[in-house]
């Protein structure tokens, strides 16, 4: 397992620390460094992308649902899912909902008293809840990462 | 003013959260090895199945009746742990996290309604995290204990009970009809030691003479009687102190027999005690270790053996600890008895700076051994608890705890993040 000591390390993106550029403090020659005074944080997706760390969470996207040629907004099936529970969902935002127990991803369109969740890719229809169903919104997606293949 | 916040349910509610399909059905969490019921959902109670009953004997019930049981996945409950805790510290900066899943809050300064803070805090955390909290608002901890037992229990105050929101008259009817062992600190042996001098419910602990609980128990039973009566003895401690000893030990997933394998569950305890003491910065003086058969099963024959050594150098080290430890086990270890547990425990601790000075006098080079020891916990926690251990831990672990119904690791994997379709 020590081979693990050699491979780069991954940057966590479930952690919130923010990992400071190390710059020597104490340089040998008594001479101060230049860059000492223009530390900056390095630029960091998780503050980049999330507002609220302890809302926050990952899924993985399962299917082609939200796969669409004319939509900007496409999500393909592996993608990874950041999903912000503290957003309250409003119509047209993309969430993660529990329907009859499973997760699904999709466009949330609400009017007035019209509630329904509707897939990017047009071969999907509209998901229209029945009086029977249940609709519970488990959060907003807030980014999706695609990693090319 | 202080609230306490405790989340219903919670290990069977973190479940919840990532399979919604859970919601409704009688469920529970067991404990380590899949042993007995540690959580419960209300269906689950409802069914009348006890807290601590023995899975095993739940088995065809459970068949019968639907009732689900999970492993516990303490790594799910304790990431879950900490967003409801930072949650609750954004309402007040006085917080006292208590255990797992409840904490106290300091709403002195904090005005409005406070019956209505606590309906946000309630909405919040679900809303942040997908689990169900109970408030309890009282002027004291004690109160608030109640008052939130008071909440949990009796309908009609949708999850937060403000004891000030009570007439004098109501508070001494509530306390009448509560039993003295439901009280916060009140243990069951004093309860009952309590009955024998006629001391049946809070209200009647409330009005006993405070010198002569004191003359009679102690100074702690003391506070719990002003504490009852509105006058807060009990601080909120915002800091956790450091613990005093760490303890780490398990009950084997089948019986174990040899030397070689006790030396590996012992490895791997005390090597996450050792990870957990330099978390702490602390140092340990002396070292317990500890083995033994099955008390349950009297047929077998028994052994059980308890050794403590003083330390003649503090360490904080995995490799020197570990070493010592499996020095004691050769020592202690009999041959011929099925073994079903085993720990260490690490105490006389203090402060790691205190030995500082000592480091250059020891032979081992120190700050190699140091730099070592951060280098394990980091790759550890990076990649998962147990990527980097020592030879001796062993690679098979046949004395693993059994945990035939865990839960994915929602929300610490990336290879267990929860699907959407």
């Amino acid at each position: 397992m020590s081979s693990f000591l050699l491979g780069p390390f991954p940057a966590d993106p479930n952690s919130t620390v923010y990992y400071l550029p190390w710059i020597g403090e104490s340089v040998p020659a008594g001479f101060p460094s230049p860059a000492a005074d223009w530390v900056e944080d390095r630029v960091d997706l998780n503050q980049h992308l999330i507002s609220h760390p302890d809302a926050t969470f990952y899924f993985t996207v399962s299917g082609d649902s939200m796969v669409s040629h004319l939509s900007e907004r496409t999500i393909p099936n592996g993608a990874t899912l950041v999903v912000d529970r503290a957003i309250q969902a409003k119509h047209n935002d993309i969430v993660v909902a529990a329907i009859d127990g499973d997760f699904t991803v999709k466009r949330l369109f609400q009017r007035g008293k019209h509630l329904a969740l509707v897939a990017e890719n047009p071969d999907y229809p509209p998901i229209v809840l029945g009086d029977e169903q249940e609709l519970a919104v488990w959060g907003v997606v807030i980014a999706w990462i695609v990693r090319p293949k | 003013m202080i609230a306490l916040i405790d989340v219903n349910n919670f290990y069977v509610s973190c479940q919840r959260v990532f399979e919604p399909k859970l919601e409704g059905k009688p469920m529970v969490v067991l404990s380590n090895n899949d042993g007995c019921v540690i959580s419960r959902s209300a269906e689950a109670k409802a069914l009348g199945v006890k807290m601590g009953a023995p899975w095993h004997q739940l088995r065809e019930f459970a068949k019968e009746t639907g009732l689900i049981a999970y492993s516990s996945n303490y790594a799910l409950y304790a990431d879950m742990s900490n967003r409801v805790m930072r949650v609750l510290g954004m309402f007040s900066p006085h917080q006292e996290v208590y255990s797992v899943d409840e904490c106290f809050l300091g709403l002195n300064g904090i005005g409005g309604d406070h019956t209505e803070l606590g309906q946000t805090l309630k909405q919040t955390v679900m809303q942040w995290t997908g689990l169900p909290v109970c408030v309890g608002i009282a002027p004291t901890k004690t109160l608030a204990k109640l008052a939130n037992h008071i909440a949990k229990k009796r309908t009609g105050f949708a999850g937060v009970c403000e004891w000030a929101k009570f007439s004098p008259a109501q508070q001494l009817q509530i306390m009448r009809e509560i039993e003295v062992g439901e009280i916060w600190g009140v243990g069951r042996k004093i309860s009952q030691r309590l009955n024998q001098q006629g001391i049946y419910t809070a209200a009647d602990l409330a009005h006993a003479n405070s010198e002569q609980i004191r003359a009679r128990y102690s100074v702690v039973l003391q506070r719990t009687v002003e504490e009852l009566n509105g006058h807060p003895c009990i601080q909120i401690e915002e800091m956790q102190p450091d613990k005093q000893q760490i303890l780490c030990s398990r009950s084997f997933g089948q019986p174990i027999y040899t030397e070689q394998q006790l030396a590996e569950a012992i490895s791997t305890y005390i090597a996450r005690a050792a990870e957990k003491l330099r978390m702490q910065k602390s140092v340990a003086a002396s070292l317990s270790i500890f083995i033994r058969t099955n008390p349950f099963r009297p047929k077998d024959p028994q052994y059980s053996r308890h050794v403590m050594l003083p330390l003649s150098q503090p360490s904080d080290d995995t490799l020197k600890l570990t070493q010592v430890a499996l020095w004691m086990l050769a020592r202690i270890y009999q041959p011929g008895f099925s073994y079903a547990k085993a720990g260490v425990m690490l105490s006389d601790l203090q402060p790691n700076t205190a030995i500082q000075g000592h480091l250059f006098l020891q032979t081992a080079d120190p700050i190699k051994r140091a730099e070592l020891n951060a280098t394990m916990d980091e790759i550890n926690r990076r990649w998962g608890r147990g990527s980097i251990h020592l030879a001796s831990a062993g690679a098979n672990h046949a004395w693993k705890m059994k945990q035939n119904s865990l839960s994915p690791f929602w929300t610490t994997r990336w290879t267990d993040i929860p699907i959407a379709k």
